[in-house]
């Protein structure tokens, strides 16, 4: 459970940590946003910073842009400390949620921001602002308004202005969130592929569990300023350390107390992803080597592909099951609610995590 | 938009003579401008451009012309400087009594002018300043001050932290940051500001004559002490038509330029 303070997933595998937050904590008066943050994020990683709104991850990306000061701790970008830098001294560049895009500047100005004023000759600026509209496919839009694009333009000027600098580090907040889901997949996909492009080390801030699995090499789950668990996206899905992490990664999926004991055979609180449960009949033989239990199906929830029963348990406790819909028709799923079920599932697939309000999980160091 | 023809045409009759009630006594001014006698009566005894010429003549009108557009700059400068300082310092900044100073801004404008007037007056005399065009000059700005804090800080409210952050992020200092990003975001909100400074200083009498050493004199003084004189009259109207024609422009140009958005395409 305890995670390696290496990167072990990225590409690579890089050797020094392109950023290493020490000890940060945030304050602001009484109230605690960030607590305790030790974190390190290789060279060339794709990062994501996972957690609920209030959770701490905005303001952690804020301390590394030097929008905010630290209380307490250290960040060091290429083991340099920066904690007391003003942002325009550090070598990082954000993507901010609202875009930020300058509205009185075209969008080949807003892109040679950074550039003009770091007093680039303005031919070299010429070239690589149009090398970086390229890049997100908005060559010949340069002297548009930030006012004349759409949502998604938008979002690619943002990402445009900030890569154009060649940042050791690029820290996105919530960048896709104002997007609509088909578009907000569509550049899902696209800043992986430019990420893996340029090699910079991304540092993704996003409620999103679904955009943290499918773009990041490692997440850090954070939740109440504290981050719960660091790992790849397979490690956190499959290997929660927390019931937090389980419940937020995934759907809440937690057994307590004595129906937890009965699938252990020992006390402790427990999770199994709603996927690797089977939904039989209550006669049905049990598998060899699988967990069953008894219930009654008390909801129906038909998403499409797939349906999701919700299950109560006769030993107490609810289970969300989910099933393809490759044979089902809507009729058959919704018939089912009410039904007495027999669900079971592999005895690995029974997943022990540190309970809620266990002083938050183990931590990441 | 499906009032009865009853309502519509009773609102369109309600609009008209609102305009008339407003607007039929400056037409008399105007009209009268261009009488060819002395005599305010109707009808009127001709049409002459005989009172322009007497008026550009006068070197009366030239000064006190002068002086108003000396005070009313001044005053729109300071009004400029300081406004702007408190709308910043009251938006970017929490501190104790915020809000009061907010209010406190507002109220000059609120007083009224023969009290302020009377104020400044007796504070002037305290302070052994000599009356005059510097006493004209603080006394205007102290409610112009209000005008161009209200448009800046309205503009301020619009305009999101991030792109100053985002300046700072891409490695302006703040300065650069003012000058690149802040600045041409407020840019028309001082401009706006300014003009109705300009407009509100430019026709001011209480505050003025309490704050006049007698030296100078503002078109509004000016005014006041030809308007009894017969002889004077229809020079005032000549006056007075211009001064409509004058403060229109800004006004109108003040308007257009606080509803423009600072997101909008033309914004530049």
């Amino acid at each position: 459970m305890t995670v390696s303070p290496t990167p072990s997933a990225a590409p690579g595998s890089p050797t020094r940590a392109a950023v290493r937050m020490e000890g940060l904590r945030k304050t602001y008066g009484e109230v605690v946003a960030v607590e305790g943050l030790d974190l390190e994020i290789g060279a060339g990683e794709f990062f994501s910073l996972l957690g609920p709104s209030g959770s701490g991850k905005t303001t952690t990306l804020r301390m590394i842009a030097g929008f905010e000061l630290p209380t307490a701790g250290r960040i060091l970008l290429d083991g340099e400390d920066v904690s007391q830098r003003p942002p325009y001294e550090r070598d990082v560049n954000t993507v901010f949620q609202d875009y930020a895009l300058f509205p009185h500047l075209s969008v080949g100005e807003n892109v040679g921001y950074g550039l003009m004023i770091r007093k680039v000759p303005r031919d070299e600026r010429a070239r690589r602002v149009a090398d970086a509209l390229r890049m997100v496919r908005l060559t010949g839009l340069d002297d548009r308004r930030p006012g004349q694009l759409s949502g998604g333009q938008r979002q690619r000027v943002a990402l445009a202005r900030a890569l154009v600098n060649r940042p050791r580090v690029l820290l996105l907040d919530e960048p896709l969130g104002a997007l609509d889901l088909k578009l907000r997949q569509e550049m899902q996909v696209e800043l992986k592929t430019i990420q893996q492009e340029v090699g910079i080390t991304f540092i993704y801030v996003t409620h999103d569990q679904d955009e943290a699995l499918s773009m990041s090499d490692r997440i850090a789950i954070f939740n109440q300023g504290r981050v719960e668990q660091v790992g790849s996206p397979a490690d956190v899905y499959e290997r929660p350390a927390t019931a937090f992490v389980a419940g937020f990664v995934g759907i809440s999926n937690i057994l307590e107390g004595a129906v937890a004991a009965f699938v252990t055979d020992g006390a402790g609180t427990v999770t199994v992803r709603p996927e690797k449960i089977h939904l039989l009949d209550p006669g049905d033989p049990v598998p060899a080597g699988s967990v069953a239990l008894t219930g009654r199906v008390h909801d129906v929830v038909y998403l499409g592909s797939d349906t999701k029963y919700l299950v109560e348990l006769d030993a107490g406790g609810t289970l969300a099951v989910i099933k393809q819909n490759v044979a089902t028709s809507s009729m058959e799923a919704l018939a089912l609610k009410g039904k007495p079920v027999l669900l079971a599932w592999d005895r690995t697939h029974t997943l022990p995590v540190a309970a809620d309000g266990a002083g938050g999980g183990p931590s990441p160091t | 938009m499906h009032e009865p023809r009853g309502a519509r045409i009773a609102l369109r009759i309600a609009t008209i003579a609102v305009l008339v009630f407003i607007y039929a006594p400056l037409a008399v001014i105007a009209i009268y401008a261009f009488n060819s006698g002395t005599n305010q009566a109707w009808p009127l005894a001709g049409l002459s451009f005989q009172w322009f010429e007497r008026a550009f003549e006068q070197s009366g009108v030239r000064d006190a012309l002068w002086a108003s557009i000396r005070a009313g700059l001044g005053a729109t400068a300071v009004a400029l400087f300081l406004g702007s300082l408190v709308a910043f310092a009251v938006q970017r900044f929490r501190f104790f009594g915020r809000e009061t100073v907010g209010f406190l801004v507002l109220l000059p404008i609120a007083l009224p002018g023969i009290v302020t007037g009377i104020a400044l007056n007796s504070a002037f005399r305290t302070a052994g300043l000599e009356l005059g065009m510097t006493t004209i000059v603080i006394g205007h700005a102290t409610f112009c001050v209000v005008l161009v804090y209200n448009n800046v800080i309205a503009r301020l409210r619009r305009v999101s932290r991030h792109l100053e952050e985002a300046s700072m992020d891409l490695g302006a200092t703040q300065w650069q940051t003012f000058r690149y990003v802040t600045f041409p975001a407020i840019r028309t909100a001082l401009l706006a500001g300014g003009l109705l400074a300009f407009a509100l200083s430019f026709d001011e009498v209480i505050v003025t004559t309490f704050t006049t050493g007698g030296g100078e004199k503002t078109i509004p003084i000016w005014i006041l002490q030809n308007y009894t004189r017969t002889s004077g009259l229809p020079i005032v109207n000549v006056v007075a038509l211009l001064l409509i024609l004058l403060s229109v422009i800004p006004v109108w140009i003040a308007q257009r330029l606080a509803g423009a958005g600072t997101g909008s395409p033309s914004g530049r």
